[in-house]
């Protein structure tokens, strides 16, 4: 519970805070916003679904969008688990539980922290971190809706600036290699562009495009091909 | 379709939870299988990462709501700013959405916003 608060649980929840914001003017109710605040919790995930709902995306565009933008959750998950696992004891089953607590600043908190426990203990402490987490996210997220209307519009649009520049920075503290850098910087690149020629397949397109062009450019750089 | 009452709870649980949760699930079935630094791996980290990338130079670039109101000169120098001093200061992020913050609710109130 104390590890619940912390700078990065502070910064995520000042996150969610401004999505809130951003949930409102994009008409979503509160309940639809909690919803998925609990049920989806990965802040990418959550406003390109965001996006994809008031954009009137059809259901399948909406949910590829949004596995594509959740797909990095799979190699997280498979780097924590072995971790979190005591050999032969451990019920996969709550290891599945404990997956849905699995996004970028519960991941790295715990991939930093859980080492330190006796293995008998890093379950129950990741599922009572992640719990802790959410739900006072979660509560956060349901006071500020309710609050944001009532916010001179200064301080509303700083709320909003603070996920954009949230995700800047995260998405590059945790890029390990050189492909994860050059996709990053080609998709901040494509994504206005593709927003301006496709509005409709836009993450698509930039998530594609942009990551394969990343990916073969960086792995000639790595075969000395130029 | 969308004036249903309820779409946006059918896609929120089907495109929203459905498609996130089963990555971890996937992560959780595969733990020690595949491995984390394949190639497929690589390739599929780009694409996710440029995705992600691309939904937040729309946030800056076309927000909606409040943000909107600051011109969008201001919006790009605080993100600029804010990644800068995240770069410069140790790669904190609370520095990174500290400066960006400086700067757009300074440039506002010069610009003489309300």
């Amino acid at each position: 519970m104390r590890s619940a608060v912390s700078i990065p649980a502070l910064i995520l929840t000042a996150a969610f805070v401004g999505y809130a914001g951003l949930a409102r003017e994009s008409g979503l109710t509160l309940d639809q916003t909690l919803m998925m605040t609990g049920l989806v919790w990965a802040l990418p995930s959550i406003v390109v679904l965001t996006g994809a709902i008031t954009g009137g995306m059809g259901m399948i565009s909406a949910g590829l969008a949004v596995a594509l933008a959740s797909v990095r959750l799979m190699p997280m998950t498979m780097a924590l688990m072995p971790l979190l696992r005591v050999e032969g004891k451990t019920k996969r089953w709550h290891l599945l539980i404990a997956s849905h607590f699995v996004a970028v600043t519960a991941w790295v908190f715990a991939m930093r922290n859980v080492q330190d426990l006796p293995r008998e203990a890093r379950l129950p402490f990741f599922l009572g971190f992640g719990a802790s987490l959410t739900g006072f996210v979660f509560c956060m997220t349901g006071v500020a809706y309710v609050m944001v209307g009532s916010l001179p519009p200064m301080v509303a649009g700083g709320l909003f600036m603070l996920t954009p520049v949230y995700f800047l920075c995260s998405l590059w503290g945790a890029s390990r290699i050189s492909a994860d850098k050059a996709a990053m910087l080609a998709g901040l690149v494509l994504g206005p562009v593709f927003y301006l020629l496709a509005p409709e397949l836009d993450l698509l397109l930039t998530g594609l495009v942009g990551g394969t062009l990343a990916y073969v450019a960086t792995r000639l750089a790595r075969r000395g091909v130029r | 379709m969308a004036e249903l009452w309820w779409w946006p709870y059918a896609m929120i649980v089907v495109a929203g939870w459905l498609a996130t949760d089963v990555w971890r699930w996937l992560g959780v079935l595969f733990s020690g299988r595949l491995r984390e630094d394949s190639e497929l791996m690589v390739f599929i980290r780009s694409v996710a990462t440029a995705l992600v990338a691309g939904v937040i130079s729309k946030l800056v670039l076309f927000p909606a709501g409040a943000l909107e109101s600051a011109p969008v000169v201001l919006r790009l120098a605080a993100a600029v700013s804010g990644f800068a001093a995240f770069l410069l200061f140790g790669q904190r992020v609370i520095v990174g959405v500290l400066a960006a913050e400086v700067v757009l609710i300074g440039g506002w109130l010069l610009l003489g916003g309300s």
